[in-house]
């Protein structure tokens, strides 16, 4: 809906040189474009990618020029918004939701010389990559914190689509807060969507009002959070983005996803020629996830717990899916010891056990 | 009260806040839409509510003010849109979806200083013992001021369309304008008037949602309830009650949903996030179904230019 920077960046972009020459041609700036799903204001998910694009800018100065656009559906609108960024010149563009996979995919068959790079899904070509960070790496450590501050043992997870990001986020968080609360119960509440504050903060309210009183959310506004604390003694966690100003009390710790280290390199191999296509998952030891500041509302000792789990996973001597663990409906996921690989985390579309909570089919 | 898992009574005084912002806009739609005007911008007029309705409150720490600020909004965004397609005689359809475009704009641009920042509480009315009172205390006296505002609303709507000369020509205006200026009506006054009203509640609905639902401004945090609120007058047959049993039944059952998941129903996702949508338009088809007596439920003017000369 909100293209202010885009129209302000198309004035001047006639000037489209160098095609057939996949890295920076020497006739200007490299251009980099960006889709985003929510508005930039949403505090969450696609801030944290404007992060990272202004980071871009101060790092490489009038070596490139940057544009996005806001607000863009997942669906054939964002296959409209890639094209109109690639016209516009860029040669270097990041589609930063899992719904824009398809589109993103059919619109670097279509410009093969520009290279296209998608957030979170798995489907590569010659032009086109894809990033991900582990989020449920960060979603163990807010099960352990969850699992040992809930006195009502009812932990709620809003998710957002049935795609195995979220289903990593939701067993990741469960496993490690049954490890220290074999009690615990998680309630889960899909809202099909990204961001819409008022969903969010009714899901919020349905699962307070079941009793819940640790609130995970795999959405991308702050409603949640004010939900919470509305309710007083509700803990949340900030996605995406640290949402620090409900600290320290809903808001105990956080997720934030930092892809200013990914984005500088992807530019840098850009400017150089050497960038390639490539499938990267970074994770805690990596710096893509980091962990916001665990507030003084948490037990020192379970603070303690949680840093050092940060730690162990950081360092890979501890892995949030380790066997022996099964699936919901009591097949074997990992054998005793195994450890999840990557592949495996990739197609995870079901419940590990114990859940008892439905998955969508 | 609580059935199979689910606090009835609760998920009933839920849905009633859950559902004001899209019964306040929907009910400033349908008298729009009564005096002949389509006014595709409810969305844009709602963020701007959302929007200038924080900001008020959170400058002067008073919501009421907010509301005010929020009302006031929503109304001068209603004022624009009638200057352009009453006076410039433009297009109602597109100057309805540029209102919207702009007013997602502008509301963006204007709410970036506020992102984070946290509203003044909207206190509930304090009923005393009432709200004590098994079964009625909840659904009835638990609620802050603005859903008792909106009920109001609609029972003063109704009341005027029907048994009121104003409301005779103001639907007189949207069945025939030319009738009624032949008569001496002002029509593009009346259609003014009726625009600002609806423009008013669309940004009260808006400012309830960012000051009380939600509460807090977010970008674009209207997501679709302004079209939510033109399907529902569409559907209810531009019939204030019906615009009600609408908009309670969308929210309801969209908080409903919420809550059968939460408490683990094995009914597929996918079918409980669409019901609202489909169980509330299958309902509203009916009835309209019903109750047509032969007669087109729509303004027979409406989205149709005036000009005193035509």
């Amino acid at each position: 809906m909100n293209r202010r920077s885009f129209l302000k960046t198309t004035a001047a972009t006639a000037v489209v040189a160098g095609a057939g020459v996949p890295a920076l041609a020497q006739d200007g700036p490299l251009k980099v474009g960006f889709i985003y799903v929510g508005p930039v204001g949403d505090m969450g998910w696609s801030y944290q990618h404007d992060q990272a694009r202004k980071a871009l800018e101060k790092a490489f100065g009038d070596k490139i020029e940057t544009s996005y656009i806001e607000n863009v559906p997942e669906g054939p609108d964002a296959e409209r918004a890639l094209t109109q960024l690639a016209l516009a010149g860029n040669k270097l563009i990041f589609a930063t939701s899992f719904g824009f996979m398809d589109a993103t995919v059919n619109v670097a068959k279509k410009f093969p010389n520009v290279m296209f790079e998608h957030a979170t899904g798995y489907k590569l070509a010659k032009n086109l990559a894809t990033y991900d960070a582990k989020f449920f790496q960060g979603r163990a450590i807010q099960g352990t914190i969850g699992g040992r501050m809930t006195k009502t043992n009812k932990i709620g997870y809003i998710g957002s689509f049935p795609i195995p990001e979220v289903y990593q986020g939701i067993n990741a968080a469960y496993l490690a807060a049954k490890k220290v609360n074999p009690d615990v119960e998680m309630k889960v509440v899909w809202a099909y969507t990204w961001f819409d504050p008022a969903k969010e903060a009714d899901a919020a309210s349905a699962l307070i009002s079941d009793g819940v009183d640790v609130l995970l959310q795999h959405t991308d506004s702050t409603a949640p959070q004010a939900k919470a604390q509305e309710a007083g003694n509700v803990i949340t966690f900030g996605q995406a983005s640290d949402m620090s100003s409900f600290a320290p009390k809903p808001r105990v710790s956080s997720t934030i996803d930092n892809w200013t280290p990914y984005y500088t390199k992807r530019v840098q191999d850009m400017l150089d020629g050497t960038w390639k296509s490539e499938a990267t998952w970074g994770g805690i030891d990596s710096g893509m996830v980091e962990i916001g500041e665990i507030s003084d509302a948490v037990p020192a000792e379970v603070k303690a717990e949680a840093l050092k789990l940060k730690d162990d996973i950081a360092s890979g001597a501890v892995h949030p899916f380790t066997g022996p663990l099964n699936k919901q409906d009591g097949s074997v996921f990992l054998a005793d010891g195994e450890m999840a690989t990557d592949d495996q985390l990739h197609s995870m579309t079901f419940y590990v056990e114990g859940m008892t909570a439905e998955a969508p089919k | 009260m609580i059935i199979g898992g689910i606090d009835i009574i609760g998920l009933i005084a839920i849905l009633m806040s859950a559902s004001t912002p899209v019964l306040l806009a929907a009910t400033g739609e349908l008298v729009a839409e009564k005096s002949g005007v389509l006014n595709l911008g409810v969305e844009g007029m709602m963020i701007m509510g959302a929007v200038a309705g924080f900001a008020a409150a959170v400058a002067t720490g008073n919501p009421v003010l907010g509301f005010l600020g929020g009302a006031i909004a929503g109304a001068l965004m209603a004022t624009l849109f009638a200057v352009i397609t009453q006076i410039f005689l433009s297009n109602q359809v597109a100057s309805g979806l540029a209102l919207t475009l702009f007013g997602l704009g502008l509301s963006a641009l204007i709410g970036k200083g506020y992102e984070g920042v946290r509203p003044p509480p909207t206190a509930k009315i304090d009923f005393g013992p009432l709200s004590d009172i098994p079964v009625l205390g909840r659904i009835v006296f638990s609620h802050d001021w603005m859903v008792y505002l909106s009920l109001l609303l609609v029972v003063v709507v109704w009341i005027v369309l029907r048994y009121t000369r104003v409301g005779l020509v103001l639907r007189a205006v949207g069945e025939s304008h030319d009738a009624a200026h032949a008569l001496g009506y002002r029509v593009v006054a009346v259609r003014f008037a009726a625009l600002a009203f609806g423009g008013a509640l669309a940004g009260l609905g808006g400012a309830y949602l960012s000051l009380v639902r939600v509460p807090q401004w977010t970008e674009g945090m209207t997501a679709g309830a302004g079209w939510i609120a033109l399907a529902i007058v569409v559907f209810a047959s531009w019939r204030p009650w019906r615009v009600l049993l609408g908009a309670y039944m969308f929210g309801g059952i969209t908080a409903l949903q919420l809550q059968l998941q939460a408490a683990g129903y094995a009914i597929p996702v996918h079918i409980l996030s669409m019901a609202p949508y489909v169980i509330t338009i299958v309902v509203l088809v009916i009835l309209s179904a019903i109750h047509r007596h032969g007669v087109q439920a729509a303004p027979a003017s409406l989205g149709k230019s005036f000009h005193a000369s035509s």
